[in-house]
């Protein structure tokens, strides 16, 4: 048994060097299927971390008259956070609001000066994040009955400022974006796994002579599979390694033309973190469907 | 050895290879088949190694009904039997020594074996000098030798091969036929096909004659009369 097994290992070896024009055939065709299903696994992440950093900046931002007193603005945050549809409130008072819009402008020399004349022009701010994008109506009432009503409260805010209606928009447009592109792929994940399987059985019909002959000098099935096996184990392997190379120049250009994207995960790093996992996929992939589509076509010239 | 009990075939194109075809082979014979082209020569070796099945009929490999063995089963058979076929059929990939060591290592048989074996059947054969050597480096003559090595070197009870000179010129005709009477000699039993009226009469050992798919001659000291 394990000598039989060193004999395969070593005869898919010497096969695979010996026919190699043959083996690029299959190197390339796996190539191609692994980078598809890599920019799959890159991009299904992309489009997943947008869509989450959007979903998460989707906030009510109430901005406070300027003379409102700190003390009520917290009240209201504590209250705020009694509801069930709120998840989580963050306050920045009128000199935190400052500062931040200072340093946001810190190249524009007019804008600063003239806010150095004015004073402070700006209010303590909360902004309010939901548990669901949909709760943001309810918060929106909410906010207005407080104004309005509750004693002490009368007219504290200045602004409810609220951009649902575009970021429904945008995740819509996501969401349907996502749909497509996942239809798309798994399209072409399909073809390419068709084509390889389609060229590796054309590799293996070159062989179909051999075979026959392999078999009427005696030799049993698994004894005759098992170089093929084996060069298809060769070819998937190097196949991962290619794919894995080329992928990481495909990340820095994507991270290039999408640097000023709002929200999206840096693939790059995304793509160092994740560098065994993403390898251990392909890899998979690529042995299994080498060592299958082996198998599978095989089978047909076994018959003598 | 070999017993063709009543054997027809019939390909799918309804032409008849065999035509109720008996006869028995003793261990040790040297048996000749000739026969025009077409005349079923081929299909009848092919039969014994169940490289075909007849239509009707059955063949016997010693005790065991060669067509009732199952697929797994068949590659013992044909480790018994050595074949060598008129196009070689070596492994285009493969050198003249790993050529007859896939045959032994596919028959379980240790390193040892095959590093010992493969240069002793090659110099039986006279072409120990080419052992590195790929298919396409030698010549029709040296190839159906690597192929009458490969088929040897298993020790086989049987050896059949289908015009094995059928490809080579009269001078190495002569050399192959010289090495399966040596064959012969040691007591391997030897069946062969052929069109060769030359090779045939110089034998002088058994001939079946087939015409049209029937057996219409088994002579003891035969010459080739069609």
């Amino acid at each position: 048994m394990i000598v039989n097994l060193k004999r395969v290992i070593r005869a898919g070896s010497i096969n695979f060097w010996r026919n190699s024009a043959v083996a690029m055939a299959s190197i390339f065709v796996l190539t191609v299927t692994l980078l598809v299903i890599g920019s799959l696994i890159l991009g299904s992440t992309y489009l997943n971390s947008t869509l989450e950093g959007i979903r998460s900046r989707v906030d009510i931002s109430v901005t406070f008259k300027t003379d409102v007193n700190e003390n009520a603005v917290l009240v209201l945050k504590e209250d705020l956070e009694l509801l069930p549809e709120v998840r989580e409130v963050s306050y920045a008072s009128r000199e935190q609001e400052l500062a931040e819009f200072r340093e946001r402008h810190q190249d524009n020399a007019l804008l600063i000066q003239s806010l150095e004349e004015v004073g402070n022009p700006f209010g303590a701010r909360l902004s309010i994040l939901a548990t669901d994008p949909a709760q943001y109506d309810s918060v929106e009432r909410f906010l207005n009955n407080y104004d309005g009503g509750a004693e002490g409260a009368g007219g504290i805010i200045d602004q409810i400022s609220f951009k649902k209606d575009i970021i429904d928009k945008l995740l819509a447009l996501i969401d349907t974006g996502q749909k497509v592109g996942i239809t798309l792929s798994a399209l072409l994940v399909l073809m390419s796994i068709l084509v390889t399987f389609n060229t590796i059985s054309l590799t293996i019909y070159i062989a179909r002579e051999e075979i026959s002959v392999m078999r009427l000098v005696g030799a049993d099935n698994s004894y005759i599979r098992g170089p093929f096996v084996i060069e298809g184990v060769i070819a998937g392997t190097i196949a991962a390694l290619i794919s894995i190379g080329l992928l990481y120049p495909v990340v820095i250009w994507i991270r290039n033309i999408t640097a000023g994207v709002y929200g999206g995960v840096d693939l790059v790093s995304y793509y160092i973190s994740h560098f065994g996992q993403l390898f251990l996929i392909l890899l998979a992939s690529g042995i299994i469907l080498g060592v299958v589509s082996g198998f599978l076509a095989i089978g047909r010239y076994l018959k003598v | 050895m070999i017993y063709f009990d009543k054997v027809s075939k019939v390909y799918f194109d309804k032409s008849l290879a065999l035509d109720d075809v008996s006869f028995t082979i003793e261990p040790g014979e040297f048996v000749s088949v000739v026969g025009h082209s077409g005349a079923g020569k081929s299909t009848l070796l092919k039969m014994i190694i169940a490289e075909e099945k007849p239509t009707e009929g059955k063949v016997f490999f010693e005790s065991v009904d060669v067509h009732s063995l199952s697929h797994r089963r068949i590659p013992d058979l044909r480790r018994r039997v050595g074949s060598v076929f008129q196009d070689f059929r070596l492994l285009p990939n493969k050198t003249t020594f790993e050529n007859i060591a896939f045959t032994m290592e596919a028959a379980g048989r240790s390193d040892e074996e095959v590093q010992s074996d493969v240069p002793h059947v090659l110099e039986l054969v006279g072409l120990d000098d080419k052992m590195w050597h790929f298919p396409f480096e030698l010549s029709g003559g040296e190839r159906q030798r690597v192929a009458i090595a490969r088929a040897l070197v298993n020790q086989p009870d049987l050896l059949i091969a289908d015009e094995p000179t059928g490809n080579l010129d009269p001078v190495t005709t002569h050399e192959i036929m010289e090495i399966f009477k040596k064959i012969n000699d040691i007591g391997t039993t030897v069946i062969l096909t052929t069109h060769n009226k030359g090779v045939i009469d110089k034998l002088g050992k058994r001939v079946l004659t087939l015409e049209r798919g029937r057996l219409v001659r088994d002579d003891k000291e035969g010459r080739y009369v069609i």
